[in-house]
């Protein structure tokens, strides 16, 4: 994984700060996904798994297009097919490009242990670095998209790097490269964001979809890839993209006030326990003032 | 269980039989290991404590198999001790002037059997604790076996396990110091089992009645 021009913001399982926080300002990159646009070719699969160099991984036929009921650790972009009735009772046939979301506050990030298995670069991409894996799936856990994937061999979790080794040399995702529709895009958030946004307009001024808009979920504070759907409203129609995903209350509780009561109460333990010995002592027996073994008269 | 009854020196009684300590210790030395893997996996600034033991990629592998022995070695202790157990009402007394235990005013304390109120409350809480990290543990070894639609089981397991693990080590602490430090000749009793009359007189005299068939002199 090559991180020639990348520079690090958020680091997993890291005691204090992370070396050369803000030396370096970045453009923070997104991919922008218009399902509007999307034809379901699958160039996209195909092309993560020959730049991401995958092995060969078996097809499972759900009576869809669709290649696989989800992602795997060696297959990190999956087009989800639905059939959609609408209102009128018309069909609508839906296709998402399903991948890491690379979130601002991930939660696969803030969930693992291990120093730097999971680091978060100054341009946004979330990455897993392998090397420092050490299996637990906590990542699995964290995730509010269902990304990370374990695989049982090397012990290790997988998931999309947003081509971290082709943006780091200045070169788009495999996925963006080979679409032939166009409904792939990448670039700056902030550009990206203009672009579906007008995308967006469009689709509710002449294309009859007035409900058309912007996925950005603010609940992980707005991701590394959005998508303009027809009915922004109703996200969970399209392969069950959640409409406000968030890390789980749970992994926040743990990880923050109860990270810090516990340690707060382990080290008022051992302190008070100490205290304890100083101020009151061993306990004394009745007949014998020291009754250790060996001491018995 | 243990074949034959265990010589005791004069002046001892048997406190705890070969069989009893062999299971606490069972508990006890995986209990150490869990602890200090679980920290590393706990926090940032005890990450190093997985590399005392192997590194955290061999410790997240044994962590759960050795979790596995440790609840056996409760359920050990559980099978042994928990007849004993019974919270009644002289442990509720003893409650009430657990300020003087603190104190160490042992003579002001209600007369314990063999346990105490904090020692049998020391049992139930490793053992509901247990139960919890047990099943709480058992997601979390192999998350990447529950489907998305079951994650919920995923999300209550990192807190349960979390907060279980907290009490025990909360219990732990005041165990090893009270065992350790603050009441000489209990440790010994857990190594080789035995007891001065003394100690029973003193920390457990409804106890020590019980096997001289003497009574204990009037207390002050």
């Amino acid at each position: 994984m090559s991180q020639a021009t990348l520079r690090v913001q958020k680091i997993s399982g890291h005691a204090g700060s992370v070396p050369g926080e803000d030396t370096q300002r970045q453009y923070t990159v997104a991919k922008l996904i218009d399902v509007t646009t999307c034809i379901g070719c699958k160039a996209c699969e195909v092309a993560c798994v020959e730049w991401n160099d995958m092995p060969f991984s078996n097809t499972v036929f759900d009576n869809t297009y669709q290649t696989m009921p989800e992602t795997r650790w060696n297959y990190w972009n999956l087009i989800l097919f639905n059939e959609h009735e609408k209102d009128d009772g018309s069909l609508m046939w839906l296709m998402r490009k399903n991948q890491c979301m690379h979130c601002a506050d991930p939660g696969c990030l803030e969930a693992c242990p291990s120093d730097g298995a999971i680091i978060q670069y100054t341009n946004g991409i979330v990455d897993f670095q392998q090397d420092k894996c050490i299996g637990c799936g906590y990542c699995i856990t964290g995730c509010p998209f269902n990304i990370p994937k374990f695989n049982k061999e090397t012990k290790r979790v997988y998931k999309c790097t947003l081509c971290t080794d082709r943006v780091s040399e200045g070169l788009e995702p495999a996925c963006i490269k080979s679409c032939p529709t166009g409904c792939l895009h990448f670039g700056s958030k902030e550009d990206m964001l203009q672009l579906a946004n007008s995308r967006a307009k469009q689709l509710q001024e002449h294309s009859n979809y007035p409900n058309a808009g912007v996925y950005d979920p603010p609940g992980v504070g707005g991701t590394g890839v959005i998508y303009v759907l027809h009915d922004i409203t109703k996200p969970e129609i399209y392969g069950g993209l959640p409409s406000n995903p968030s890390i789980p209350w749970t992994v926040k509780l743990w990880k923050n006030p109860l990270k810090w009561l516990g340690n707060v109460a382990m080290l008022g333990g051992l302190v008070g326990l100490f205290v304890h010995y100083l101020k009151v002592g061993p306990k004394a027996h009745d007949e014998e003032p020291d009754s250790r073994e060996g001491a018995k008269p | 269980m243990s074949g034959q009854a265990q010589h005791v020196r004069p002046g001892y009684v048997l406190r705890y039989a070969f069989h009893e300590r062999l299971w606490h210790w069972v508990a006890g030395f995986s209990y150490i290991y869990l602890l200090l893997t679980g920290l590393a996996f706990w926090s940032p600034w005890l990450f190093w404590l997985a590399i005392l033991v192997g590194g955290a990629p061999v410790s997240r592998m044994l962590h759960p198999w050795i979790g596995l022995i440790f609840a056996v070695g409760v359920l050990q202790m559980y099978r042994m001790w928990a007849s004993q157990m019974n919270i009644t009402q002289a442990d509720k007394d003893w409650f009430a002037s657990v300020g003087h235990y603190i104190q160490n005013e042992d003579d002001k304390m209600p007369p314990a059997g063999r346990y105490n109120a904090g020692q049998k409350s020391l049992f139930w809480g490793f053992f509901v604790c247990m139960i919890l990290l047990l099943l709480s543990g058992i997601v979390m070894w192999l998350p990447e076996y529950i489907p998305w639609s079951w994650r919920y089981l995923r999300y209550i397991a990192v807190l349960t396990h979390a907060s279980a693990a907290l009490l025990t080590i909360g219990l732990f602490m005041i165990h090893v110091y009270m065992g350790v430090f603050a009441e000489r000749g209990a440790f010994g009793s857990v190594i080789r089992g035995e007891v001065t009359l003394a100690f029973a007189k003193r920390f457990h005299p409804r106890w020590y009645e019980e096997i001289t068939g003497q009574p204990t002199t009037p207390r002050k």
